[in-house]
């Protein structure tokens, strides 16, 4: 019992840090069919972030908290720099944008090991996540239970913006039909642009979240952009309930194989799975129903 | 659009083409000074030596300063007038963190800048590369990082520890004064870590130490719930880290908030140094055990030297660690086994490399002119408050290499 519960909870906890990485790039990529490479180094912009933030305030116990804000405006930034300089130009070609952003991505990795230096840096976790909880005899991590938290809010947001907002509305029927929506007066421009923001803000904010449990380095968003992508596509392009079935699934059976066998068997047998599956529903979990022509 | 597509095919194609006669070409006239002799301008009053390390790529976080301490070396041999009369010349590459780049710019360094010695090398795969690329050659290289043992090229000077000098005089520390009687292994999936494993695992069998168990994850990875609750769970009297790079950030950042402490359960790792000790957060690291030849708080002056003047060259806020030193005592090394053959030809130095110390910020350091490992002193470390090392245990006098682990009659490979 004891060793079920920590394996459901190592996996919960594994799957809301795929889910974190991966909510930005279902808005980006999902909704708008932008391959972007450089998620990955909005999610390290937002690590540097909470680093930098870390410097700034005195206390540690309220770091964090002005750093998830700021990861998220950060990132939201970035992306709409490098929505409005390049991919812009790019939205028919989506393969063009795949070897742009990695790009671009590669020139954000430089920056940011040129301003902050190769070597990774620490941020300080505030002293009230700091240790564990003891549930059923299964010591809890602070730290762990507030990433799960902290992805359960931020899917509540953003589908609270989606459903009930002015702007939700819009992103939806630019998803829906992009020459529909333009014809009943939706700005089709002004809407990718705040869905890029979002998407790319969320992504900043992941990498606040993951500064609690890894490095702050240079070369943190590459480890996770393969894996975002992943969440991605297995939950089905575009759908948000997916990718949250997709990111607690694959969390789920990365844990209990890596606790049953070790760990790169584990990660071995998912992308098996991963494949066995997509070979029988290519369309991922759940699929999008467009009413557009194409 | 389909001319236009076909014609770019054939520009594409043509360029192509173009590279591989100019490759061709070079390889023709490479081939020609790799047949003759070496082609190692001595004439003038300098030479040249090759410096080959990652400064770009996953890597570069650890050979930058191994690049620093190496190029600290130069400039303090070049003020002292040289090696032989002549000053060193610098041509630097960069590895690129790809063990093939290392293989192709280590043969740019000897065919086309005709370098009298090489230095340089991080990951055991990087090495290995090279080693084909060094013995057909016939040139050197000088490797100064701890690595799983089991190798010994004619042209290669490995100048960091090899198992026999670190991880086995880690496991007597732990036998001997943490009287352990069980312990768990934790190891990147590569073959430092599986090696060293394979060590550890016929070590424990010999001496009544129990494996409770063996865990790999992937290079890289930074999900270590389910590890450390295998870990927690077995509960062994000590863990034996061999993971690499941001892995330990994770794993000690799980560790601690699981509750677990240095005090009840010590991790002894292989791969933190001063270097990656802020990285990991001091907070998590403080009183866990480490392994290597040398510590910035050795208290020699010979280091207080070297540490000042690192800090000088690189500010303030920089610390010096094993490989760092290995690589500045691998220059001063070579120096002085030039110096013994009086040339600085391959083979002369390879001759004359039997017996040459050193006066290292570690300790005086003695080349094995067989194995062509250095005697080395062990030292086990205990991280303090300030991020530092401090030596809590050490083998006293320098241990003789021993890469295939000759003298071990428990090791059978």
């Amino acid at each position: 019992m004891d060793a079920l519960l920590a394996q459901v909870f190592t996996g919960v906890s594994a799957g809301a840090v795929l889910l974190l990485i991966a909510l930005g790039l279902t808005l980006t990529f999902g909704q708008m069919g932008v391959i972007n490479m450089a998620h990955g180094e909005f999610i390290m912009a937002g690590a540097y972030t909470a680093y930098v933030v870390s410097l700034v305030v005195a206390s540690t116990e309220l770091s964090l908290l002005i750093a998830l804000p700021a990861g998220f405006v950060i990132g939201g930034l970035l992306g709409l720099a490098l929505e409005a300089s390049v991919l812009r130009w790019m939205y028919a070609r989506p393969l063009d944008t795949l070897l742009v952003t990695y790009g671009v991505g590669l020139v954000l990795q430089q920056v940011a090991r040129d301003v902050f230096g190769a070597p990774a840096k620490e941020v300080p976790a505030p002293g009230w996540l700091d240790g564990s909880i003891p549930i059923l005899g299964y010591d809890f991590p602070l730290t762990r239970l507030f990433i799960i938290v902290l992805a359960g809010l931020c899917v509540a947001a953003l589908l609270a913006v989606l459903r009930f907002t002015a702007l939700g509305r819009q992103i939806r029927a630019t998803v829906g039909n992009r020459d529909l929506a333009e014809t009943i007066g939706i700005s089709t421009r002004r809407t990718d642009r705040a869905t890029f923001f979002i998407g790319s803000g969320l992504a900043g904010v992941a990498g606040v979240a993951l500064t609690l449990l890894g490095s702050t380095g240079p070369n943190l968003g590459t480890s996770y952009i393969v894996q975002a992508f992943l969440v991605v596509v297995v939950g089905g392009i575009g759908h948000l309930k997916g990718t949250i079935v997709a990111a607690l699934g694959i969390g789920l059976l990365q844990a209990f194989f890596a606790h049953a066998l070790t760990g790169s068997v584990a990660q071995v047998i998912v992308f098996l799975a991963i494949v066995a599956f997509l070979q029988v529903r290519p369309q991922g979990i759940l699929s999008v129903r467009t009413r557009s022509l194409a | 659009m389909r001319t236009k597509f076909s014609s770019r095919i054939l520009a594409a194609s043509s360029v192509l083409a173009l590279g591989l006669t100019a490759t061709a070409c070079g390889g023709a006239k490479t081939g020609d000074s790799a047949t003759g002799e070496s082609c190692v301008d001595t004439s003038g009053d300098t030479v040249k030596i090759g410096f080959l390390n990652s400064l770009s790529g996953t890597m570069a976080i650890s050979e930058t300063t191994v690049f620093k301490s190496l190029s600290m070396a130069a400039e303090e041999i070049n003020a002292d007038g040289g090696v032989l009369g002549k000053k060193l010349e610098i041509v630097s590459e960069d590895g690129q963190s790809e063990p093939t780049v290392f293989a192709e710019k280590a043969t740019k360094l000897i065919q086309d800048d005709c370098v009298a010695a090489v230095f340089g090398g991080w990951t055991s795969s990087s090495r290995k590369a090279m080693l084909p690329v060094f013995e057909g050659n016939d040139a050197l290289l000088f490797y100064p990082v701890q690595y799983e043992g089991l190798e010994s090229s004619h042209n290669i000077f490995y100048t960091g520890a090899t198992t026999n000098q670190q991880i086995i005089p880690a496991l007597d520390f732990l036998k001997q004064e943490k009287k352990i009687e069980s312990i768990f292994l934790v190891g990147s999936d590569y073959v430092f870590p599986r090696t060293a494993n394979k060590i550890i695992k016929q070590y424990a069998a010999a001496n009544g130490i129990e494996v409770l168990g063996e865990e790999y994850q992937p290079l890289g990875s930074t999900d270590f719930g389910t590890v450390v609750d295998k870990v927690k769970a077995a509960g062994a009297d000590a863990v034996f880290n061999t993971l690499n790079g941001d892995s330990n950030v994770a794993f000690f950042k799980e560790y601690k908030g699981k509750g677990l402490t240095a005090s009840a359960m010590p991790v002894l790792s292989v791969s933190i140094a001063e270097e990656e000790v802020p990285g990991v957060g001091v907070g998590n690291l403080e009183g866990q055990y480490t392994a290597w030849n040398y510590y910035q708080t050795i208290d020699s002056p010979a280091n207080k030297e070297f540490v000042t003047a690192f800090k000088a060259a690189n500010g303030a806020k920089a610390v010096t660690s094993d490989p760092m030193e290995a690589a500045y005592t691998s220059l001063y090394l070579w120096k002085g086994m030039v110096e013994k053959a009086d040339s600085f030809a391959v083979e002369d130095v390879i001759d004359a490399a039997d017996g040459v110390t050193y006066d290292a910020p570690e300790g005086t350091v003695e080349v094995d002119g067989e194995n062509h490992h250095i005697a080395k002193t062990a030292l086990i470390g205990q991280v303090n408050s300030e991020g530092l090392i401090d030596t809590v245990w050490s083998s006293d006098k320098p241990i003789e290499p021993d890469p295939y682990l000759k003298s071990y009659d428990w090791w059978k490979n």
